[in-house]
């Protein structure tokens, strides 16, 4: 019995950090989101040399056949730098191709994946919630409708794309495919309208029985927000400690003052179990424990509320600074902000909770 | 990660049910009131040489001698729980003072308290805050003055629970006016019996008397009737305080204490809707629950740090601030819930679970303020956790 990670998945979390923290720092996060895109390029491409892209891909087909607390791991330390990465798309390609894909489908996708050779953008928002009657429909290997907010299609080659049953389909990034990027709070995310008009697309026909397939997706990419979002609000409590250990007003630092200290103190016991709670829901996943799905909901809405508290907090320690472009605090607290409403807003994703409790 | 238990501890949880299952009709019911009845201690000394109670207690002075293991220790409060059988004796003179003995008493000291005080045959209380003495514990005025052999003690003490019962106090005192105010205080142990001790009770918002106020008027205590050295009082009883704070907040307990919510708003209607088909109370459910499972990941997390032997660090320093707040919210969703039926407390008709809501809703209250208060918790966090610097001292007036 051990709760706690292993000196591998320490080690590996930190080879990412130190990785982030040279390559990514806030000038460079910066430029990302003011359009910089060979910037962002450079990014991607030295954490797919850390091996990123084959974390959760099964050793069999090229992967390190890790499990979701490890992408877990990876996730948080992406949001704790605000770090522009395609990891979530790719991530979630993986486990929608691995338990839906027929054997031979995952022969043909999961060792690209690993190799580099596809990369992977996700169309699923509308399986979640559809605003404007938007979603995707599937009839004999055509896809029609749009999906509003897709992730990490920029540089894709190919999208993964829930239609409104809840079935994943496969369909190339190609003319087949209108992209309208969003300009949003978080300019580290790429997320964009895409349109399809009769797309040529491949069913993922394992065990593609409607809802299931989508929700594992789901599920997983809960997790990974969840916990990109305790990366996101550790940097912001860490940033707003050491703003508190070296500003001073009234002849003292300002973390000298109950009134800030306690502040500090609230983020702190805040996070820690919600940390604790996103590592286990993780680890209930990757072993397949019953309160799995329970557990991932409530990692995910309430990293939504305590990520809120946080990022509002650390701003307000930070005082006049925390709201200038010129910290850059902002890029925090808009990445929580992001991962609190992408895959359900947490008032939606506690309903979800109650229906599999038999409470809803 | 793994949360799975090794078949060396299945097997000891198999032998610690089985143990429990055959010598249930041992245990003592509700009929069995009070701290010493006759079934109830020997049901304690029944659980002590099954090493089911003080299992960790050297055998010399009335344990059971057992190495610390902390999954045994939980599995035996799971095999507890699950059956609802009474577990041992849960009090401040096994908590608290059992502990500090171990540490730092005399031999004659382990010797005479350690086994009556396991056994439930000698019951204590601590008498450490005063009305001037709260969160600055330290500055506490109960005196102590050397006549010949003994100490003259005046003074009182306050939030002393179980002082009517008691048979003796653990109890800081200032021995020395002239040293600054943390090396001026003694830990002295004594008779409740002593002459000079008035106990009033205290009755606090739940109308209960909980606690009680503890007088001294020259109270007559030997010398030798210390633990530790004159004067080092405040290490003394810091070392129980650190024991008190790791009582406080039991993240399983939060669990049943939220499915029993569950179960009162699947069963409450209101206008013939079930109050769990709200959608704003089940959203405060669920929101709850998912505080209550981060609490309960986190005291995973604290238990794997101790049987490492490491320090849990901040997830170990936010268990009591975080677990007495949840507790508190828990029972205000249910007395939401229940809505006017909510207010009912006492003998009246409609009451539900015997007024219980109400009675924790008030009481959490109580814990949050005990036992160092959310505020200096949150010192504390800021302090040791995230390395904040301490309040400057104000200059003297």
């Amino acid at each position: 019995m051990e709760f706690g990670l292993s000196d591998d998945q320490r080690m590996f979390q930190d080879s990412i950090k130190g990785y982030l923290d040279s390559a990514a720092p806030l000038d460079t996060v910066r430029e990302v989101a003011d359009g910089g895109l060979a910037k962002g390029q450079d990014i991607v491409s030295g954490l797919t040399e850390l091996g990123l892209d084959q974390v959760l891909v099964p050793e069999r087909h090229g992967g390190l056949g890790l499990g979701l607390l490890d992408a877990a791991l990876i996730q948080e330390a992406l949001g704790s730098a605000v770090a522009p990465a395609n990891f979530l798309a790719t991530a979630l390609a993986i486990v929608g191709i691995e338990s839906v894909g027929t054997d031979v489908q995952q022969s043909e996708w999961l060792p690209k994946i690993a190799a580099g050779e596809v990369r992977f953008g996700l169309a699923i928002a509308e399986y979640v919630g559809a605003r404007e009657g938007a979603g995707v429909t599937a009839s004999h290997g055509l896809l029609s409708g749009k999906s509003l907010f897709a992730m990490d299609t920029q540089n894709a080659t190919h999208v993964l794309v829930a239609d409104t049953n809840g079935s994943l389909h496969i369909a190339a990034m190609s003319e087949g495919v209108a992209r309208c990027p969003h300009a949003t709070i978080d300019r580290t995310r790429d997320l964009a309208e895409l349109v399809f008009s009769d797309t040529a697309s491949v069913a993922l026909t394992g065990e593609n029985k409607p809802g299931i397939a989508a929700n594992r997706v789901v599920q997983a990419g809960r997790l990974l927000l969840a916990a990109d979002s305790v990366g996101a609000a550790q940097t912001m409590l860490d940033k707003a400690v050491e703003y508190a250990k070296e500003r001073k007003q009234f002849n003292r630092v300002i973390g000298s003052f109950q009134s800030v200290k306690h502040l500090c103190a609230e983020m702190a016991a805040h996070l820690e179990p919600a940390r604790a709670l996103v590592w286990h829901a993780a680890h209930a996943v990757d072993e397949n424990m019953d309160e799995a799905a329970v557990m991932v909901c409530l990692a995910k809405s309430h990293l939504a509320e305590i990520g809120t508290f946080i990022a509002r907090t650390s701003t307000e320690v930070h005082g006049g600074m925390g709201f200038t472009d010129l910290v850059g605090l902002h890029y925090w607290f808009k990445r929580i902000g992001a991962n609190r409403q992408l895959l359900g807003s947490p008032e939606r994703v506690r309903e979800d909770a109650a229906r599999l409790q038999g409470w809803a | 990660m793994d949360l799975s238990l090794s078949p060396e501890y299945e097997a000891f949880r198999d032998e610690v049910a089985s143990l429990l299952a055959d010598n249930q009709d041992k245990a003592p019911t509700q009929n069995d009131r009070g701290m010493k009845n006759q079934k109830r201690l020997d049901w304690q000394k029944w659980l002590i040489e099954h090493g089911l109670a003080a299992r960790t207690i050297p055998q010399d002075y009335g344990g059971y001698g057992a190495e610390p293991d902390i999954l045994k220790s939980r599995i035996i409060a799971e095999e507890f729980a699950r059956t609802g059988l009474p577990k041992g004796i849960a009090n401040q003179g096994i908590s608290m003072l059992v502990p500090t003995l171990l540490e730092l008493g005399t031999e004659a000291q382990k010797q005479a308290y350690i086994r009556p005080t396991l056994h439930g045959e000698m019951v204590w209380c601590q008498g450490y805050s005063e009305p001037g003495a709260g969160s600055d514990l330290a500055s506490l005025a109960t005196k102590g003055e050397i006549d010949g052999d003994d100490y003259i003690i005046n003074g009182q003490k306050i939030w002393t629970s179980t002082a009517k019962q008691a048979d003796m106090i653990f109890c800081l005192v200032r021995t020395e006016p002239d040293a600054k105010k943390h090396h001026g205080i003694s830990y002295l142990i004594f008779s409740m019996d002593t002459p000079g001790i008035e106990i009033r009770p205290l009755v606090d918002m739940t109308m209960n008397a909980n606690f009680n106020e503890v007088f001294f008027t020259d109270v007559r205590v030997p010398r030798d009737q210390i633990v530790g050295e004159p004067g080092k009082g405040w290490q003394v009883a810091n070392a129980t305080l650190t024991h008190e704070r790791g009582m406080l907040g039991d993240p399983n307990a939060a669990k049943t204490r939220l499915l029993a919510i569950a179960e009162l708003m699947q069963q409450e209607t209101i206008n013939g809707e079930r109050l769990i088909d709200n959608p704003v109370f089940r959203d405060r459910l669920i929101t709850l629950q998912a505080r209550v499972y981060a609490m309960q990941a986190n005291g995973l997390r604290v238990m794997s740090s101790r049987i490492k032997g490491e320090s849990a660090g901040m997830a170990g320093l936010i268990i009591k601030l975080q677990g007495c707040e949840l507790n508190h919210e828990l029972a205000r969703l249910a007395i939401d819930a229940m809505g006017e039926f909510g207010l009912l407390y006492g003998d009246t008709p409609y009451l539900r679970d015997f007024g219980a809501w109400q009675a924790k809703y008030m009481y959490d209250l109580g814990l949050i303020i005990g036992g160092g208060t959310a505020q200096i918790q949150k010192n504390i966090i800021s302090e040791r956790g995230l390395g904040m610097p301490r309040e400057p001292r104000p200059a003297a007036v």
